[in-house]
């Protein structure tokens, strides 16, 4: 799960990570009174989205408008926060179709010394969380990673008992952070570490990471992203959860117990297991076809689970056609046959149907629906499921 | 011969009372595997359709002689279920619940690899040696005894690679399900070691899928220490980056970790890969003939 920077750069404070003082808006006068508030000097006005690379981003139709502003008065924040608010942003991660901004967040300005980079990721090399940072801060590090790695500079830690005193001297050395700044380190990185397990997080990136003319070190920004598998033990981050954010369909999906990415083709799928799922794809894709998702119904499929799968295939415009194939484990091929003709039923199938059973209780599922009156085009296995799918869509 | 479990294997399932790990307990013991006993805190005395309930694994261990362990408790409790294994001296610990905190998972691993126990999961279908013992959720029957190892992060596609090794008449070793997760107890390469070493191994088939570097790590691992015909198939070649693909392990983040990096390194260690899916087991025929 995702959150924006300015619920990450609350729990950062509750947390004793240094931010700068910021408030969201909705409305351009909204963000003045923020602005105002903030002592009306500097502030930067942000567009608050779940991607990052927003300082570069553009507005769509908009290429003047960055995602992330300077304003040095109240007619400039105002501006900033009109050209930003319900308006689609385009960054390097959002895709072309870019992100609608329902919120900015408005944070005084402060005076930058130096922009590093910090990042927290678990390291499933080594089985442990990594602490990584760069001198090359405020550019995107997937670039730096790739052009110039020397510049990363990384050190592993315990859950159970952080980052050592000597891992930030360490990393101190390195980055060329000395004197006040690295007394600030000392507290800065291993509150960082503790933030990262404490709130069981699969990522926590600050980019840029500043030191400022004082010798200060601050987060200037707050990308996070929480282990879905461990929310259960933070209640209270559930609420910060932007169902704006994410696309519908998926969302209506994981509802019902589903697991589906939309995708841009015309071939639905449906498939259980997450690896049969992808290879699903993949050979449709090798057979010339475009998968339209990647849908896995779980090992133990039952009924309406099926049927609201098809119900979420068929709402996508762009699917010409459905591929399902199962291969029967737990769940049972004569429940699958038995959901099919149930979402026929009460969904109606409209595209061409391929399905293609194996495995557990097969031979009485391909009977049922042989027998029932479902118009489907069975498959022998799944080089000929791909095949039928892709010749029936065209 | 066959690698972790056989014939002999005792095992026990934690979590027995609850609906999964009932259902697969009479299952894997319907299937011929020496279903020894079960452990339910508080539930001990009871029995499920014969089996013995305990309290805890120290108690079934010296009860019953336990070796072996399949794990269904729900997900909060599950690396409490793996440390308690463990610590009662089980050697084969596969741990079928999904959904497990991974940094729960970064304290179970460190302990688990100094205990010397064998870890396969979580998230994963378990492990089978066809015909002697069955500890997970696989169906049975699709498996034949034969001279393939097949290892994978996947389950259902296992199945796919199974059931095509079985009808070209290669049959199965060991099939073991690694997991979905980012972190697991087992890695292919742990396998392959053990596949090299196990006389009625005569060929490898692992089941890769994207995410994190796994395969790549097992690919040089094979170059440099496997002897046996390693045949592979990467699952996501057409996924979209950043998208976790249902598996918690399967996303490709920051340009890593995708299908062409991964069938890359398998070819350069001299690895068949099967183009598509349905190509597994004809990848094994050619990773034989061409020893």
């Amino acid at each position: 799960m995702k959150i924006h920077e300015y619920q990450g750069k609350e729990l950062f404070r509750q947390a004793g990570v240094p931010v700068l003082e910021g408030i969201v808006a909705t409305t351009p006068e909204d963000a003045v009174t923020a602005y105002e508030k903030l002592g009306g000097v500097i502030a930067v006005v942000k567009s608050q989205i779940h991607a990052g690379g927003r300082g570069k981003g553009t507005v769509l139709d908009n290429p003047d408008q960055k995602g992330v502003v300077v304003c040095k008065s109240a007619d400039e924040v105002h501006a900033a926060a009109a050209g930003l608010l319900g308006k689609t942003l385009v960054t390097i991660q959002t895709g072309p179709e870019g992100k609608t901004v329902n919120k900015v967040f408005v944070e005084a300005g402060c005076d930058i010394a130096r922009e590093l980079y910090l990042g927290i990721v678990l390291d499933r090399a080594s089985s442990q969380p990594v602490l990584m940072a760069s001198t090359e801060g405020g550019v995107e590090i997937e670039k730096v990673a790739e052009e110039t790695p020397e510049l990363i500079f990384k050190e592993h830690f315990d859950p159970a008992i952080g980052l050592e005193g000597f891992q930030v001297r360490k990393l101190c050395k390195k980055l060329g952070i000395t004197g006040t700044a690295a007394k600030a380190a000392a507290r800065f990185m291993p509150a960082i570490c503790r933030f990262f397990v404490d709130y069981d997080c699969s990522l926590t990136e600050i980019n840029p990471l500043v030191i400022t003319g004082d010798d200060q070190m601050i987060a200037l920004d707050a990308k996070i992203t929480f282990d879905g598998n461990a929310l259960f033990r933070h209640k209270n981050l559930l609420e910060l959860r932007d169902l704006s954010e994410e696309e519908p369909s998926e969302v209506r999906a994981s509802e019902s117990g589903l697991s589906y990415v939309k995708l841009e083709g015309n071939i639905g799928c449906l498939v259980n297991g997450a690896g049969l799922a992808m290879s699903t794809m993949d050979i449709i894709k090798y057979h010339g076809g475009q998968p339209a998702n990647f849908l896995d119904v779980g090992g133990g499929a039952n009924a309406a689970q099926v049927t609201e799968a098809f119900r979420i295939l068929l709402s996508d415009p762009n699917c010409k056609g459905v591929l399902v194939n199962i291969f029967g484990g737990i769940a049972r091929c004569t429940t699958i046959a038995a959901a099919l003709i149930e979402a026929s039923q009460t969904v109606g199938f409209t595209v061409p149907l391929v399905v293609r059973l194996e495995g557990t209780e097969v031979e009485e599922g391909r009977k049922m629906l042989a027998d029932s009156d479902v118009d489907i085009i069975s498959a022998t296995d799944i080089t000929d499921a791909a095949k039928k799918i892709v010749a029936a869509v065209g | 011969m066959s690698i972790l479990v056989d014939g002999n294997t005792k095992v026990i399932c934690q979590g027995i009372t609850g609906n999964a790990g009932t259902f697969h307990s009479l299952g894997c013991r319907e299937y011929g595997t020496q279903m020894v006993g079960g452990v339910t805190p508080g539930k001990g005395g009871q029995n499920v359709e014969g089996i013995p309930v305990f309290d805890t694994v120290e108690e079934a261990v010296d009860q019953t002689g336990a070796d072996a362990t399949m794990i269904f408790v729900p997900p909060p409790f599950t690396a409490d279920a793996i440390l308690e294994a463990v610590d009662a001296g089980i050697k084969v610990i596969a741990a079928i619940t999904e959904g497990v905190p991974v940094l729960d998972m970064v304290r179970v691993y460190e302990e688990v690899r100094a205990s010397g126990s064998v870890l396969i999961g979580p998230n994963c279908p378990g492990l089978i040696t066809p015909g002697e013992c069955k500890i997970g959720i696989m169906p049975g029957y699709i498996h034949n005894p034969g001279k393939v190892g097949v290892m994978s992060r996947s389950g259902t596609l296992t199945y796919e690679a199974v059931w095509q090794t079985s009808n070209l008449g290669l049959g199965q070793s060991t099939c073991v399900g690694l997991g979905g997760d980012p972190i697991v107890g087992t890695s292919f390469i742990d396998l392959l070691a053990r596949y090299q070493e196990d006389p009625q191994t005569e060929a490898i088939l692992m089941i890769g899928e994207i995410g994190g570097s796994a395969e790549e790590e097992a690919a040089a691992f094979a170059k440099a220490n496997v002897t046996k015909p390693v045949a592979a198939f990467i699952a996501g070649r057409t996924a979209p980056p950043g998208k976790r693909m249902g598996h918690a392990g399967a996303i490709i983040s920051g340009g890593k970790g995708t299908a062409e990096e991964k069938v890359a390194a398998l070819e350069d260690a001299g690895i068949v890969v099967a183009p598509t899916p349905a190509d597994m087991g004809d990848a094994v025929v050619k990773a034989i003939a061409k020893k």
